[in-house]
């Protein structure tokens, strides 16, 4: 077998996919279901005071209307919706049920339920609930939070939930800034995004005809870790859940949550003995998924006369929206080391203070963290290149990790060692692609010329952490969980290879990539292979798809059940060969002794031997299975420089990306295909945030663009075609030095696109504007209005 | 997000869908492609008890010549409308403004007369009908009456047309050899205009705003400056006058005021190029 | 209402309330859920199918309007022996999808364009998925699958 680690090769999700027979949770149907409508609180705070279900009782195929004192009183659950990560002791943390009981925290909060037996009698029946609210004063943004004149949660005195400091050593940053030649600074809004994975969320809860289990079919990033969760809520047992997700469309994190609908669908149908569904809308999904982002960021830089960073301070006020869910508070965290980015950074230091608003609930998405982390540094580094007056690129280089030459554990002033490094390559490689030289000549042109469309041009290293595993590192941070992940590796008796995955794919073609790497270590075609996941009664162990961690960890861990299986092979072979272990070789699936031509025996042959365990050696056990679960003994850190090309009407503020180029380092690569597929979706989502989206709230709490009409999730007609290209820095926390690449786009575009237009106007005095850079927002700062 | 429950009749003429809405009175909606209705529906933000189905009655989907105009069909589908070479030749404003609604899916679907009856302001096909002077034809009991496109949009997502009357016709008249423009300023592709201008230079020139005010409406001021022997300048500078432009999360009014302004300039240049 | 319609070359019939949808027809009514719901604006496309050989949002016609019409969804676009269709077989060569949910609308809307402009520039693919969503792919690799696809014949609705 020839290798195809490395090879672009094309998927076998494909197929399905592309003919309709991909199966959704929507489109998997159940006689005698029914259909779950939400009742949702107009208001963003209010007291309920009374809820009639009379009208929708009465409605023709409704087999049940239930508010959420009543759900509780049937004993549905025993404690309130989980949050994972408590990131201080003392953290606040209001108790979230699957429905309000007696007050709303926001828009669209779930006061009661109906079911009825169709979609549309669902819709209508909920319709039909007659809710009294009385309204309270709503929190709507971090500074009203702040403010504190009003408070989300009536049972607290204060919005804020916690203060989490990242100060390693107070007096070296001090001291930075007191030397410091140069210092600026920089206060960005993260602005709330919603994730819109085109697939709406769904569930669909089936009692088995046995009675006692109920299978959950979500369309989820965590199987695993909802099954824990929802047994740790409702009190079923974990023995008696299963959870599947099916083909999942798209998560980007707002799938990785335990979500209210997901507890009412299982309880609900263990109770009435029938199956319960439910599908969100795209409009309602503003308020039944979780949010993006949300944070507001002061990041400082001191410098030296040449500009080289001598310290770096950062604030961050986060919005969690009304309630913690599952890793709410921590998402800050995950981007606080991240802000001395790729940079030697001699000082740092990191405070959050989190805030309760009255709005959705925020959450991970692309990036979680990190994206914040790396827009606030690399548009840190553009202010500080504008202070000290050099380029942006010259800037970057003078204070690169290692000087920009190739380093491995590198430990940084925010206390992580990063794997690997080599930044100059990386740098030189991007702007030799966009012809940057080129571009700076235009860009004056254009000045010179007083053109109305002006060019500009923005630079960004970004770096990531990727592989979020070592769970010794995670308890630190008092997160709830580890970070291993799980790998089962089999031969059948015909000599094909079945690989259980843990960790959960919902695009990113695991499957393939997983198909690859057991090819090669087994000399078997990728073909041969199958890849079992996503269900919790074939893949019982696992930790799921997030934070880019499929690869590092799971895809690292069926390529060491290989090394396993591969192993015991060695054991028979030489039995069956009557030769010494270590005098055997294995290569191209098949073992041969060294020194004795013809002397081969190919390990399907030995599959089935194990199988019918004739011959085996004394006290070995039949058949060749191994499993592996692996926690890395760090994090991996992947890197790149994305360059983007904006034209600025000044006339109007419109912004047009004309081109875009990304040179992304994540490591040894299993299917370029995919990776570089990764990459343009996580630039373009990166780019949405820049310029097209952002959840906007009246002051009332109530979103102004819950749809797809008014939340601008960009077409193919607003992006341009992107320019890739890598360099390869192997990862040295794992075996296969891999990184991971699944946010790295989203990480490194928000700034490059914003540095982008600021470079455009910096003769207009613009050096900073607002995401999403709308065209008013941008005619605003040319014309020296607030951007 | 699912329409609320509605009688359905089917309309297999004009004649009948007229009787339909004499009988059912304010209940009552006429559809067409559905590409203006159905969306509200979905969201219950309109709950007709009746839908008076229009969409697959034979006829009225043509384009033909009549001599000083062309005659457009109101169940003309945009897609009809964008493709049209008798329109490409004879009013290439109108083609092109088709091309630029929705996207073509929607085109395939949604029709001249529904988007013009709809009267929504952020639509472009008003404005193009505006600055062509088009005439509306439309039926009631009482037969067939024609309205100036000027007198046709009366106010927010309302229109000169009765209850009991349908839109049958547009009548555009032709213009070989015009200049034209339309500059339709948005943030994404497919959505709506958050200002857009519409010009037409055929001897005097005629201009008319996309979502510059609760209805679709001419640039008054400005074709005033402009026919008037003022320069385009002088024209952009009154592009807002009489407009009361929204406040939304795409621009404020004062922004609104300024794009119409670049707009119109950007119009006239290329209308009169 | 009774709604008869010709579905990838097969009759189907369902009795429906006036206000159904006639995405909702094709999945919940007739068990063909190829076709998905991305939004409830019109605005993402994948529940795009073709009515008469034209690109169609199904989430924006009542299934009654769709009476007697021809239509094709993503399952009737590979032929009879399962052999993609040629848009589907360019978008598995070039990567064009990942999760999949846009995907069949994708198709249907990139077959559509094909059949009103068979050599369409990279402007005019781009221009022509204006209404089709994809939060995955960026969008790079789909217009390329439908470059590729222009590149060779194409036939609009192999399986009807």
């Amino acid at each position: 077998m020839t290798a195809v680690v490395g090879t672009p090769r094309l998927r076998k999700e494909d197929p399905k996919l592309l003919t309709g027979e991909g199966k959704y949770v929507d489109d998997i149907q159940v006689a005698g279901q029914l259909w779950m409508g939400m009742v949702r609180s107009p208001y963003a705070h209010a007291r309920i005071n009374s809820i009639d279900t009379s009208a929708a009782e009465a409605a023709d195929g409704v087999a049940g209307v239930y508010t959420g004192p009543q759900l509780a009183e049937m004993g549905l659950w025993i404690a309130p919706l989980p949050c994972a990560w408590p990131v201080t002791d003392d953290m606040v943390n209001p108790e979230h049920y699957p429905t309000a009981m007696d007050e709303v925290h926001h828009v669209g909060e779930i006061v009661a339920v109906v079911l009825a037996d169709s979609r549309y009698g669902a819709a209508d029946a909920a319709e039909l609930v007659d809710v009294d609210y009385e309204p309270l004063d709503a929190v709507a943004s971090i500074a009203a939070a702040r403010d504190g004149s009003a408070t989300a949660h009536s049972a607290h005195e204060t919005n804020k939930a916690y203060h989490w400091p990242l100060i390693p050593d107070p007096d070296a940053l001090e001291a930075a800034f007191a030397n410091a030649t140069h210092t600026v600074t920089g206060e960005f809004v993260q602005q709330r995004l919603i994730p819109a994975a085109m697939e709406p969320r769904g569930v669909l809860a089936v009692p088995s005809p046995m009675g006692g289990d109920v299978t959950l079919y979500s369309s989820t990033q965590v199987p695993h870790i909802l099954k824990v969760m929802i047994a740790a809520t409702t009190g079923i047992s974990e023995a008696k859940l299963r959870i599947v997700a099916p083909a999942v469309g798209g998560g980007f994190g707002a799938k990785l949550n335990v979500n209210p609908d997901e507890i009412l669908a299982v309880t609900l149908a263990n109770k009435l003995g029938r199956a319960v569904r439910w599908t969100e809308t795209r409009s309602e999904a503003a308020f039944s998924t979780h949010q993006g982002r949300g944070q507001l960021q002061k990041i400082e830089l001191a410098a030296d006369a040449d500009g080289k960073i001598t310290g770096c301070r950062v604030h961050v006020d986060a919005d969690m929206g009304a309630y913690m869910m599952l890793i709410t508070p921590g998402v800050p965290l995950l981007g606080s080391f991240l802000y001395t980015g790729v940079y030697d950074v001699p000082a740092f230091g990191f405070t959050c203070d989190g805030y309760f608003t009255n709005l959705t609930p925020t959450d991970a998405y692309r990036g979680a963290g990190r994206p914040e982390a790396s827009y606030a540094i690399e548009r840190a580094m553009d202010l500080l290149a504008l202070e000290v007056g050099v380029g942006p690129d010259e800037i970057r280089r003078r204070n690169y990790l290692g000087g920009g030459d190739h380093f491995t554990d590198m430990e940084t002033a925010s206390t992580l060692v990063f794997d690997s490094g080599h930044y100059s390559p990386n740098l030189d490689a991007a702007l030799e692609m966009s012809d940057y030289a080129g571009l700076r000549a235009e860009q004056q042109r254009r000045r010179d010329a007083g053109d109305a469309k002006q060019l500009g041009i923005g630079l960004c290293t970004y770096v990531e952490i990727c592989g979020l595993a070592p769970s010794r590192a995670l308890a630190g941070l008092n997160y709830g969980a580890g970070g291993w992940e799980h790998a089962m590796v089999r031969f059948l008796p015909t000599g094909k290879v079945e690989v259980v995955s843990g960790s959960t794919p919902h695009g990113q073609g695991h499957e393939t990539s997983w198909s690859m790497i057991v090819a090669d270590k087994l000399g078997i075609d990728p073909d041969d292979v199958t890849v079992l996941h996503s269900d919790t009664a074939i893949s019982p162990l696992g930790l799921d798809t997030y934070g880019s961690r499929s690869l590092s960890v799971g895809g690292v861990a069926i390529s060491m059940a290989c090394d396993k299986v591969i192993d015991k092979a060695k054991q028979i072979a030489a039995h069956q060969m009557e030769a010494n272990p270590d005098d055997l070789d294995f290569a191209g699936g098949t073992f041969s002794v060294k020194g004795q031509p013809g002397a081969e025996l190919p390990i399907q042959a030995i599959a089935f031997g194990a199988f019918t365990a004739h011959d085996l050696p004394d006290g070995m056990e039949p058949n060749l299975q191994e499993q592996v679960t692996f926690d890395p003994p760090n994090f991996a850190f992947p890197f790149g420089t994305h360059v983007a090309v904006t034209e600025v009407d000044t006339e109007t503020g419109e912004v047009e990306l004309i081109d875009y180029i990304a040179i992304d380092d994540c490591g040894n690569q299993i299917n370029p295909l995919i990776v570089e597929g990764q990459v343009h979706g996580g630039i373009v989502q990166g780019v949405a945030q820049a310029l097209y989206e952002g959840a906007s709230y009246d002051d009332a709490g109530n979103c102004r663009n819950p749809s797809l009409m008014d939340y601008l999730v960009p077409s193919a007609m607003e992006m341009p075609n992107i320019k890739t290209g890598f360099t390869t820095t192997p990862s040295t926390s794992n075996p296969l030095g891999v990184k991971g690449v699944g946010e790295a786009g989203t990480i490194g575009s928000a700034a490059a696109v914003v540095n982008a237009i600021c470079d455009a106007l910096s003769p207009y005095g613009v050096t900073d504007l607002e995401m999403p850079a709308t065209p008013q927002r941008v005619w605003n700062a040319i014309n020296g209005g607030a951007s | 997000m699912i329409p609320a429950a509605f009688d359905y009749v089917e309309a297999e003429s004009v004649d009948a869908a007229i009787a339909a809405l004499t009988e059912h009175g304010d209940e009552a909606k006429l559809m067409a492609g559905g590409h203006s209705l159905i969306p509200l529906m979905k969201f219950r933000l309109a709950t007709p008890g009746v839908i008076v189905d229009i969409g697959r009655m034979e006829g009225l989907n043509s384009i033909d010549d009549r001599g000083d105009h062309i005659a457009i069909g109101a169940l003309t589908r945009h897609m009809s409308v964008e493709t049209s070479e008798l329109l490409g030749a004879e009013a290439p404003l109108l083609k092109h403004v088709a091309s630029q609604v929705g996207d073509p899916s929607v085109r395939h679907r949604g029709t001249i007369g529904g988007s013009l009856a709809h009267g929504d302001p952020a639509s472009d096909l008003p404005a193009a009908i505006l600055a062509l002077g088009a005439t509306l034809v439309a039926k009631g009991p009482g037969g067939e009456r024609e309205i100036a496109a000027t007198d046709f949009f009366t106010g927010f997502l309302e229109t000169a047309l009765a209850d009991d009357e349908m839109l049958t016709e547009i009548r555009v008249p032709k213009m070989a050899g015009a200049g034209w423009s339309y500059q339709k300023f948005n943030r994404r592709a497919q959505d709506w205009a958050i200002v857009g201008v519409a010009a037409v230079s055929n001897g005097s020139t005629s201009l008319s705003l996309v979502n510059m005010g609760p209805t679709p409406m001419r640039a008054s001021a400005a074709e005033a400056a402009i026919n008037g022997g003022g320069s385009i300048d002088d024209a952009a500078a009154a592009a807002a006058d009489g407009a009361s432009p929204p406040d939304d999360l795409n621009g404020d009014a004062a922004y609104r005021t300024h794009l119409a302004s670049v707009l119109v300039r950007r119009a006239l240049t290329e209308a009169q190029g | 209402m009774l709604v008869e319609t010709t579905i990838n070359g097969q009759t189907y019939s369902a009795d429906v309330e006036p206000r159904t949808l006639l995405v909702h027809y094709l999945r919940d009514h007739l068990g063909l859920t190829g076709t998905n719901v991305g939004c409830d604006t019109s605005s993402c496309g994948a529940c795009t199918i073709h009515i008469g050989g034209e690109s169609v949002k199904s989430c924006t016609v009542l299934a009654v309007q769709a009476r007697g019409a021809e239509i094709t969804t993503i399952e009737g676009m590979a032929g009879d022996d399962g052999t993609l269709h040629p848009m589907q077989q360019a978008f598995m060569e070039c990567h064009g999808l990942q999760c999949g949910y846009c995907t069949p609308g994708m198709v249907m809307a990139a077959t559509s364009l094909l059949s009103e402009n068979p050599n369409p520039t990279e402007a005019e693919v781009r221009e022509g998925l204006e209404g089709n969503l994809c939060r995955c792919t960026g969008y790079h690799n789909i217009v390329k699958s439908v470059m590729a696809a222009a590149g060779s014949p194409v036939t609009i609705g192999a399986g009807s």
